[in-house]
């Protein structure tokens, strides 16, 4: 022992051995710790100032080593600095140096003095290392809870300043077409065609699925109504307006929505990470005429084909419920369909189809746009053009609706 | 005793399809080393860390680590070699939506029981040593590509790995940060035993601190070189010491 003629002396409990977890042990990161695992620490005065701490054993992360804290609480205050004795030491790691660095920590509150000669010097040149570069005071951040109230007021006052962002981005827009028109946009034609394979043919499947399902309720939902009255045939007429008029349209900028906003979004936001569209900029070419032009003019112009196509997938599928279930004959149903249908629904679906793909492409390339520097923020941009898209389309149906309707078309 | 090296890479080939990158490499990592991968742009040495580190199949040969046949053993088996491994990836690979000091803690929670106090103590350690002390808060976008490089250092060194594989260290640091890297990797090397893996083209990184070396080479895909860089200045392949020197020799 080493406490002849001294003062307390604290030997702390053995270590016990830690289950790791998956099964793994960190000692296997650490070959040369294997065999026993255990640490001990004594202490000893040395005259009246100097409290020396001995540290023998395995001071390794698999062991479940002393708090800084609690070491220094033990020995109360009648000391002035610390000094150490590793002699019996026989492994040690980032363990050891993280309860060391702990210890200097508290030692500097309470103005104790360190003597680490007693240390392994590899312990002190990391150590030293560590302190090497100061800590960023300015740096550190406040990780207090906001209340709710404050979450709520943030989020308005981040939703209005974003409003001025959003007219800004149209305002480009507007711009871009204005450039289009006159010719000057610069943007490649290849880019808009690989832009309109992409929303248009490559989503004909998922849109004919929908359209097909949607035709099919509706169907169902008239006769259910109109088999009350006797007027099965109606189900045409349903389905032939709803259909062409309002829910193609709608079902396709739900689906352009979620497949071809969020891809936009997701796209250009991993642009803006790769810092793609700065070199845009630098060269001086807008990346508004080179990337967002040419996703606005393809769902412009391949939404409404959808929506017709939509259309017509929809009549097929409502044509198909009533001759194979309500017993109305096809050509029945052709005819009622052919009676009901006038080119102002057509044009009505057609309008509605190409200002819900502006909203889609509007709201995609936006957020993307807008997107920030990592990974995260991409996801983030995703889900805001999808839901973004989806609000837009439902406020733009919602007015078009009134409208043409006061317009009695 | 396990009398196998540390590391052998035996036989290996890397290919993408028919195109091969690099083949017939065979070498030994000894423990202790501090080994330098070098070779020109494009000459393969981000694909053999990827093979080294398990993320990808070589088309030929394997790895052993202390005798164990990381390419021949069960997924499991992988897991568990894969732990002594600590990689720090050429652009920090650091999670977005994780704090540095959560970059950092996550393997200590995943594959420790330390306290979430001695956790933080050991995070804020390891920020401190590659110079980020007081960064703890800050998120990965809010962070230069120099100090995002540094934090996945630190996250590297979490688990205290019996072998850290370090991709381009130095290159987009200044000066004083690379040689304060340099002076950290010889540090854990001596004081820890850590094997260091180094992949780079930094002649000041490779001369400074490398003491066995691999040189890769673009036109032949293969290696033409090992033992140690300064040594293979004077009487190397004369390929190597072309590359070594600048080109002025």
């Amino acid at each position: 022992m080493m406490m002849v003629g001294y003062s307390a002396v604290r030997l702390f409990t053995i270590a016990r051995n830690i289950t790791i977890a998956n099964g793994a042990d960190v000692a296997l990161t650490r070959p040369h710790n294997s065999g026993v695992k255990q640490w001990q620490l004594d202490t000893r005065r040395i005259g009246d100032d100097l409290l020396e701490l001995s540290c023998a054993g395995h001071w390794c992360l698999d062991q479940d080593l002393p708090a800084a804290g609690a070491v220094l609480a033990e020995q109360g205050d009648g000391f002035r600095g610390l000094s150490f004795n590793t002699a019996q030491l026989s492994a040690w790691d980032t363990g050891f140096l993280a309860f060391l660095r702990a210890l200097f920590a508290l030692c500097a509150e309470r103005g104790l003095s360190i003597d680490q000669e007693g240390l392994p010097k590899g312990v002190r040149h990391l150590l030293a290392m560590a302190d090497a570069v100061p800590e960023q005071k300015v740096a550190k951040r406040g990780s207090g809870k906001q209340t709710l109230l404050f979450q709520v007021g943030a989020a308005t006052v981040e939703f209005f300043r974003g409003a001025p962002a959003m007219l800004f981005f149209l305002g480009e827009i507007t711009l871009s077409f204005g450039r289009l028109f006159r010719g000057r946009a610069r943007f490649r034609l290849s880019d808009l065609w690989w832009e309109i394979e992409e929303v248009g043919p490559r989503a004909l499947i998922i849109v004919s699925v929908i359209s097909f399902l949607v035709g099919l309720i509706l169907a169902y939902l008239g006769a259910d109504q109109l088999r009350l009255v006797g007027a099965q045939i109606f189900i045409a007429d349903l389905v032939a307006i709803g259909m062409v008029r309002e829910v193609g349209a709608l079902m396709t900028g739900i689906i352009i929505a979620g497949r071809t906003g969020a891809a936009f979004a997701a796209q250009l936001g991993t642009m803006q990470v790769n810092e793609e569209i700065d070199a845009f900029k630098t060269l001086g070419i807008s990346p508004v005429d080179f990337l967002v032009l040419p996703r606005m003019l393809a769902l412009m112009l391949m939404v409404p084909l959808l929506t017709l196509y939509a259309g017509f997938v929809g009549m097929f599928a409502g044509m198909l419920v009533s001759t194979t279930i309500f017993d109305i004959g096809m050509f029945e149903y052709y005819t009622e369909t052919l009676r009901a249908l006038e080119l102002k629904h057509f044009l009505v679906g057609l309008s509605k189809g190409s200002v819900y793909g502006a909203m889609v492409a509007y709201a995609g390339c936006l957020r993307g746009m807008q997107c920030g520097r990592s990974a995260e923020s991409v996801g983030e941009a995703a889900t805001s053009a999808v839901v973004t898209g989806i609000l837009l389309i439902t406020i733009a149906a919602s007015i078009m609706t009134i409208i043409f309707y006061r317009l009695g078309i | 005793m396990n009398t196998a090296p540390h590391i052998e890479i035996r036989d290996l080939t890397m290919a993408y399809g028919e195109f091969v990158i690099q083949r017939d490499l065979n070498f030994v990592v000894n423990k202790g080393d501090i080994f330098v991968i070098m070779g020109g742009n494009g000459c393969g040495k981000t694909t053999l860390m990827r093979a080294l580190i398990g993320l990808q199949r070589p088309a030929k040969g394997t790895v052993f680590y202390g005798g164990e046949d990381f390419w021949g053993v069960e997924p499991e088996e992988q897991e568990r070699l894969k732990r002594r491994l600590g990689i720090m990836f050429q652009g920090g690979a650091l999670w977005s939506s994780l704090t540095l000091a959560e970059n950092v803690a996550l393997p200590l929670k995943e594959y420790t029981a330390l306290s979430p106090r001695r956790i933080a103590e050991i995070v804020s350690f390891k920020l401190a040593l590659v110079g980020l002390a007081g960064f703890e808060e800050f998120y990965p976008a809010e962070l230069s590509g120099g100090m995002k490089k540094r934090a996945g250092l630190a996250r590297a060194m979490a688990l205290d790995p019996d072998i850290l594989v370090i991709d381009e260290p130095s290159s987009g640091l200044d000066p004083l940060t690379a040689r304060r890297l340099d002076d950290l990797i010889l540090e854990l090397r001596d004081s820890l035993e850590t094997t260091i893996v180094v992949i780079t083209h930094e002649l000041a990184s490779i001369l400074g601190i490398g003491t066995n070396s691999v040189y890769l080479d673009t036109e032949t895909h293969t290696m033409i070189n090992t033992g140690n860089p300064k040594e293979a200045v004077a009487s190397g392949d004369p390929r190597v010491r072309h590359f070594l020197t600048r080109g002025t020799a």
